[in-house]
């Protein structure tokens, strides 16, 4: 017992509460749980005590107390079980369920309020019941989520979830008494209304008033009943949810949060709703090869439909397949050695998929080129962190926020993109964090926001160097702080002086005194955090952005405590893992340099192989090399660079020129069809394996499904290859994988299967098997040679392509929050499809009016490079003279578009800034 | 403006949404909102003032700028909305939906204005009255039960007024020049003693003894407490006591008046807001400076706008006289709420939330207003304070009847011929009181009679030798509350009685919790039988009362209890 504890009696039985535990929470631990509607007992969920289904008496009060609420005092008598208090609960179930729709019709039969009618005996109702004009009707507006309020009983847990938990702020509980209602936002049927399907209210309703529609019939009976649940993370973004699947046979049917440490229970509309997918009839389930009559890849468009599929392909056995594959990558190696081949892993892949895949390219194809997405979306803050801190991963979590008072989100657009970090952002917020976002665009967290501060495009580095001005001129840096732990300060400190805000004000179109407002905000909290996502890194100065950022938080001491560092949102579920396993072209696993001897030897003592000491190509520049001839054949895992790359036009070219390519997926993707075998692989709930999110979590992910067809897991694929290019590779499972993994990895020190097995989750770096691992780092030193810091300063550098009179606008890309990346995945999940059903661009309406162009209408975007059309819309957050286009569809692929200008550090593309020209569709077109 | 994506029927290409997810702001909408709201600050707690200024404006509060101010305001669409519909006197209208005509007259049809024809009031006014022109909304008690049936039209208050009369001043409105709208029908400032009278027969002179250090707060809390006051509102709680919770917390702390009477057949506090406005300031300065409060809020019920247009002029007054720093007396305006009045309720909603009342503990001395210590005050309490200090404890203390200490301020309507407010003793009885209102109406006999508004329970006239204060009635199942005493004849049905005042409570339920807002929903009707079933009800209250999270639930089965136990007769 803690000096802080409480002894209470219930129901006669001297009890302990801790401190600040409710009478509900005390007699829970103690072996009782109270009834309970409007209560759970979940992170982020206040007890609101409305219901009264938990009432207990207490000592001589002369009316009950909701145990959810009331705290219990030292010596309180606690009577659960007094008649008075039973007949209470009792008596409110009685009320509720008058009007409750007949348990036989249930919308879910298994629900919680079901469940405590049974418990307290409560089967029918002696009070009338409402008439038939006073029920509600049902709401199925909505693809994902079946709203019945018939079955509401007003608990205010979805009004909790919207609000509280995941600040999405879209569900209110309107009017009055008997009237009052549930609504979103003005009373809107919920598929109108701003709701982005988080899915937290039809996780914590208790009545079913609220389901995901796949479990109710078209009477909207149903019930949240599985055969079998899998703990597993989600597939989608870098944040890393915990999830659960419940099976139904071989069927996911529906999918839960689970605790873990990025989410405690929330998901976003993809981990929720976006996994039938993997059941899509469009799934690879056979190995094909290229027909020997196919037409030239020449004359391919990129949409890989099921008629152009046939035209070039025919199935083949897995042997075939491997044969045909292995031996062409075989012959050219052998002609050209391992510099004329290259290899694409994923992000969407495991750690150990990750860590086969690259050690299959440097051990096996015998050169350093391998690469994956991270090269599009976060290379160049990697190339920054890792020339000034010494590390390619955040210093701290995003739940670090609620510890913070000061946070500053710049160039990411969270609520999108991340959107359960968002959570911890906007509850951040609420409890009175001043929440600072910078970014051309304006978005849904700047609701949230002390201040918005909306920049000129391509304008980072002047406007942080303007805010370092301010830092500098009026001497709220961290001098202690700087003494102790940085160097290169004074020239820092002398090149900001030329950025005053006067003059950078003008640069990025921003007010000097709002940018002397946020750098005194930022650089007097007591604990500051800069969060940063692509508008910080896809430009050619992106590596400069984030050098700018470090420096910010160096010079102000804000890194290495809680509630402070530096936290490049990382894009893919599992982007922080495959680049620690050496999915980059520069480093060995761990960020080990390859130039580094001893680093290089244990490997090749590892790995029974020699290794090349130079660099290999990165993503741009391979699709550069095959047009130079120096590349001439590919192995590309889960990846789909006929999306994803710059200049499409030029990178399927590159492609369709390739002498042998061999594509392993789940789908036909655009870049397969330029394949000459495509080898059908496995989805993310058919294997096992570990992934890290953008935390520097190690989470693992379980097996729950049976593999379609004749489809295989990636990692035996790659082993397959390995094996048919005479490497003796033996694993047995992703388990013997990350056993080899770890002996290439310090990092993983003290991490488990086992551990994971056990755990589910945990951090790196980890100093101990029974300890958990650190969430904030670099409290003492930085893992640079003399433990210290870098300021590196950053000069004004303008984006490759301005806007000119030929191309006025300026275009930029990006994701929605319904599509991940290409597109291959979610674009093939029902709910997300009927959502974001097709491409648009998002324009000003104030650009749109000037046009002539009504929203929805469609409109003809042109670059240097290509042209697309797709529909307008209409969007306040848009700037005037800016174009944003998502990159996730084919029929208007924004990558067409953009421009292959490259960072000169991270060589990432400048996927963020290029000139377009807009003009109306006036005639229907004939590629619509 | 608002869409979704298109789904994909009959082979049909799809379409994107036109628009981000969920109701655009319309720029006509907010360029609007902005210059009704000019520079006033954006923060929360005026969102309730916000939506009076757009409602008194366009008589309606149209989505678009709803959705404006919402944005202004940086609040969530759902969050304005589900303020907005919480309070009566919003008329939120969705698009598509025909606005209501300019004009509103509300006919009370609590009990005493029921009892006085106000539903036959209402029919005859929504015959006679241009449906284009005007509305009628039976409304419940705006104070105005001396006068019953009351009306409001527009925001003039017209007590004991005949139908003619009502539908010649909307014709009037209508017809007004440079008025487009007879909504603009506004309330006549009431004449009051102006604050130079006041001071003129000594008024502030108590408050400037105050703050010059002639006198001590302990005295004044000795004084109060000596002259037993207790608080008006209906809780009767020493109010001195009050002083020393709230002194005991960290500053800053604010001081409430609570100027939401919704109690039906209460109206003394109108009475004071409109007769003695300068007498009710100075007791509100004197609790300010007692409690150091960092600024007084006045929530004023929307109901009294003639009380609101006094106070905003003598407030000014007040100010300008440098009696009051600028800024330090906040008036808010309650929008038709009865649950306002329950004094967490009220908390929320001077925060620009809905008004659900919070749990407790902890209470408002220690967490209230914008979460700090707050001492909330009714009305009439702090009107008694000036003259308490002036003639002393001892004065006040004696003016009791039966034993009991102090004057109270009784509010007497229904069945008697004068009805008013009755200044009188402390522990009076029903009978005294009809006495004082010059006697039963001509054909009326006493039969039973309501202690304490709707909240009291009943009481048959057997017991109208009872006195009348706090605590007294507890062994008959009633209460006084607020003072409220409404008089009952033989022609009053008490099942009819208790009907009424249960459809007041399911309507003002502020519908939190389970056996407030089903119980007097189902209460209600069971009660519409014929035969009550009375062991099913009679459980029912219990749980009501146990399990209610406020006073108005747990009081709400009182007419229930009452009627069983008083007149079973008429429901068996």
């Amino acid at each position: 017992m803690s000096a802080k504890d409480i002894e209470f009696l219930l129901d006669g039985r001297q009890v302990t509460a801790r401190a600040g535990e409710t009478i509900w929470q005390a007699a829970q631990r103690h072996g009782r749980e109270i009834p309970h509607l409007c209560w759970m007992d979940a992170p982020g969920y206040c007890a609101d005590g409305n219901c009264r289904a938990c009432m207990v008496e207490i000592g001589k009060e002369r009316v009950l107390a909701a145990s959810c609420v009331r705290k219990p005092t030292p010596g309180m008598e606690v009577r659960a079980e007094s008649a008075r208090a039973v007949k209470a609960r009792a008596m409110v179930m009685e009320l509720l369920v008058a009007d409750q729709p007949p348990r036989e019709v249930a919308h879910d039969r298994n629900s919680r309020f079901w469940l405590w009618a049974r418990e307290l005996g409560v089967g029918e109702s002696r009070f009338p019941r409402r008439k038939p004009a006073e029920i509600p009707a049902a709401d199925v507006s909505h693809s994902a989520m079946t709203v019945q309020l018939d079955a509401c009983i007003h608990c205010n847990l979805c009004v909790r979830a919207c609000r509280e938990v995941q600040v999405n702020d879209v569900i209110g509980m309107a009017h009055r008494g008997s009237e009052e209602k549930i609504v979103f936002d003005f009373d809107d049927p919920m598929g109108e209304s701003s709701c982005v399907a988080c899915g937290e209210c039809v996780q914590a309703c208790p009545t079913g008033a609220l389901m995901p529609s796949s479990l109710v019939d078209a009477d909207g009976a149903g019930a949240r009943e599985s055969e079998k649940q899998v703990a597993s993370v989600c597939p989608y973004c870098g944040v890393g949810c915990q999830i659960s699947y419940h099976l139904r046979g071989n069927e996911i049917a529906w999918v839960d949060g689970r605790g873990g440490p990025a989410n405690e229970n929330r998901l976003c509309v993809k981990g929720r709703f976006g996994f039938d997918y993997v059941a899509h009839p469009e799934r690879l389930l056979h190995p094909l090869v290229r027909r020997e009559d196919a037409p030239p890849k020449q004359s391919l468009t990129a949409n890989p439909d099921r008629a152009l599929l046939d035209v070039h392909f025919r199935r083949a056995s897995w042997e075939e397949a491997l044969t045909a594959a292995c031996g062409g990558l075989r012959r050219l190696r052998e002609a050209h050695g391992g510099e004329g081949l290259a290899g694409f892993g994923s992000a969407k892949c495991s750690n150990e998929e990750a860590y086969l895949f690259q050690k299959l390219i440097r051990a096996g194809f015998g050169s350093n080129n391998v690469d994956h997405c991270t090269r599009l979306c976060h290379a160049s803050s990697v190339a920054a962190l890792m020339e000034t801190l010494g590390t390619g991963a955040v210093t701290a979590p995003f739940t670090a926020a609620l510890e913070s008072d000061v946070i500053i989100v710049i160039g990411a657009n969270p609520t999108e993109n991340h959107p359960v970090a968002a959570t911890y952002f906007k509850q951040a917020a609420k409890r009175g964090a001043r929440l600072i976002v910078m970014d051309p665009r304006g978005q849904a967290l700047s609701r949230h926001a002390a201040h918005m501060v909306r920049f000129r495009p391509g304008s980072d580095v002047a406007l942080l160097n303007a805010m370092m001005h301010v830092i500098v001129e009026e001497e709220l840096y961290d001098a202690d702080y700087i003494r102790d732990h940085t160097e290169g300060f004074a020239a820092l400190r002398s090149h900001v002086r030329a950025y005053d805000p006067e003059r950078m004000g003008k640069v990025c179109g921003v007010e000097p005194s709002l940018i002397r407002a946020v750098a005194r905000e930022y650089a007097t909290a007591k604990a500051g955090i800069i969060f940063w996502g692509m508008g910080i890194s896809q430009h050619v100065h992106g590596t400069d952005n984030a050098r700018c950022l470090i420096a910010l938080a160096l010079m102000t001491g804000h890194t290495g405590r809680p509630g402070t560092g530096l936290h490049p949102l990382r894009g893919q579920n599992n982007v922080q893992g495959a680049s620690d396993a050496g999915l980059i072209p520069m480093f060995f696993p761990d960020y080990r340099r390859l130039a580094d001897g001893s680093a290089r030897e244990r490997l090749e003592t590892l790995w029974g192989a020699r290794l090349d000491e130079t660099p290999g190509l990165s993503v741009v520049e391979v699709m550069d090399g095959i047009h130079a001839g120096k590349i001439r054949g590919m192995y590309i895992m889960g990846e789909n660079p006929a999306m994803s790359d710059p200049d499409l036009a030029h990178a399927r070219e590159a492609l369709a020129s390739l002498e042998h390519l061999v594509v392993q997926d789940i789908f036909p993707t655009e870049s397969s069809l330029f394949a000459d075998v495509i080898l059908p692989a496995s989805a993310w709930p058919e294997k096992e394996g570990t992934v890290t999110n953008t935390n520097r979590q190690v989470q693992l992910g379980r097996k729950a499904l049976p593999l379609p067809g004749e489809a295989r897991e990636d990692w035996r694929i790659t082993q397959d290859i390995a094996r048919g290019l005479g490497l003796d590779w033996r694993y047995e499972s992703p388990a013997d994988v990350f056993r080899e993994m770890k002996q290439a990895m310090p990092s993983l020190d003290h991490i488990s299967w086992e551990r994971l097995q056990r755990e589910s989750s945990v951090t790196y770096p980890c100093s101990g098997d029974e300890l958990p691992g650190d969430d904030i780092i670099f409290s003492e030193a930085f893992p640079t040679k003399d433990g210290r810091g870098r300021f590196v300063p950053a000069a004004i550098v303008p984006p490759d392509e301005m806007p000119d009179a030929e191309y006025p606008m300026i275009l930029t890309t990006g994701r929605q929050l319904e599509h991940w990346h290409t597109g291959a995945m979610t674009r093939r999940a029902r709910h997300l499809d009927a959502l974001e059903p097709a491409p648009c661009a998002s324009m000003a309406p104030q650009d749109l009016s000037r046009l002539g162009v009504a929203p929805g209408e469609r409109i003809r975007i042109a670059t240097r490079r290509g042209v697309i059309e797709l529909a307008a819309r209409a969007d306040d957050a848009i700037s005037e003279g800016m174009l944003f286009v998502p990159f996730a569809y084919v029929e208007a692929a924004a990558n067409l578009l953009t421009n292959p200008a490259l960072d000169p550090f991270g060589k990432i593309p400048e996927f963020k800034f290029c000139a377009a020209r807009v003009e109306p569709v006036t005639a229907p077109s004939a590629a619509a | 403006m608002r869409d979704s994506a298109e789904r994909k029927e009959n082979g049909a290409p799809r379409r994107p949404r036109r628009f981000p997810k969920g109701r655009q702001v319309d720029a006509r909408a907010r360029a609007e909102v902005v210059a009704l709201l000019g520079d006033a600050p954006r923060s929360r707690e005026f969102l309730i003032e916000y939506l009076h200024l757009i409602q008194d404006k366009h008589h309606c509060i149209s989505a678009a700028h709803l959705a404006a101010l919402a944005a202004e305001m940086k609040l969530a669409q759902a969050e304005v909305y589900e303020v907005a519909t919480f309070y009566h006197h919003f008329d939120v209208l969705k698009e598509g939906e025909t606005p209501p005509p300019p004009l509103t007259v509300r006919v009370c049809e609590s009990l005493s204005c029921a009892l006085a024809g106000g539903d036959e009031m209402a029919r005859r006014l929504e015959e006679r009255l241009d449906a284009r022109q005007a509305r009628v909304v039976r409304a419940p008690c705006m104070g105005l039960c001396d006068g019953a049936p009351a009306v409001m039209l527009g925001q003039r208050p017209m007590p004991a007024a005949s139908v003619e009369e009502v539908v010649a001043l909307a014709a009037a409105g209508k017809a007004a020049a440079g008025k487009a709208a007879a909504g603009d029908a506004e309330a006549e400032i009431p004449v009051a003693p102006s604050l130079g009278e006041y001071r003129g027969g000594g008024g502030y002179r108590v408050l400037e003894a105050c703050r010059n250090g002639k006198r001590s707060v302990e005295d004044i809390m000795t004084a109060l407490s000596d002259a037993s006051l207790r608080g008006m509102g209906g809780a009767g709680f020493p109010a001195g006591r009050k002083w020393s919770f709230v002194r005991a917390e960290a500053k800053p702390r604010y001081l409430v008046i609570n100027a939401d009477e919704g109690e039906p057949g209460t109206f003394k506090d109108r009475f004071y807001l409109r007769c003695k406005p300068h007498q009710f300031l100075e007791g509100m300065l004197i609790a300010a400076w007692a409690v150091e409060a960092e600024a007084a809020y006045v929530y004023l019920r929307d109901e009294y706008p003639d009380a609101r247009r006094l106070l905003e002029r003598e407030i000014r007054v007040l100010e300008a006289e440098g009696l009051c720093a600028e800024g330090f007396i906040r008036l808010r305006r309650g929008a038709g709420a009865y649950i306002c009045g329950e004094e967490s309720a009220m908390l929320e909603s001077i925060e620009g939330k809905r008004g659900l009342p919070r749990h407790r503990p902890p209470f408002a001395a220690q967490v209230g207003l914008f979460s700090r210590p707050t001492l909330i005050h009714n009305v009439e309490t702090v009107s008694w304070i000036p003259l308490i200090l002036e003639k002393g404890a001892q004065w006040f203390a004696e003016q009791g009847a039966d034993g009991r200490a102090g004057l109270r301020s009784y509010s007497v309507s229904g069945r008697v011929r004068s009805p008013g407010v009755c200044v009188a003793p402390a522990g009076i009885s029903a009978e005294g009181l009809i006495e004082r209102c010059g006697g039963m109406a001509e054909g009326h006999r006493f039969k039973g009679y309501l202690p304490g508004g709707a909240s009291g329970g009943i009481l048959p006239a057997s017991l109208g030798h009872l006195a009348l204060d706090f605590g007294a009635l507890d062994e008959y199942g009633c209460l006084v509350g607020s003072h409220a005493v409404v008089i009952l004849s033989d022609q009053d049905d008490m099942a009819a009685v208790a009907r009424n005042l249960l459809d007041f409570f399911k309507k003002e339920s502020c519908g939190q919790c389970t056996p407030c807002r089903l119980g007097c929903e189902k209460a209600l009707e069971l009660m519409e039988a014929d035969k009550w079933d009375q062991p099913l009800l009679e459980e029912l209250s219990q749980v009501m009362r146990d399990a209610s999270i406020c006073g108005l639930g747990q009081a709400a089965p009182n007419p229930i209890d009452s009627v069983r136990r008083h007149f079973a007769e008429e429901i068996s």
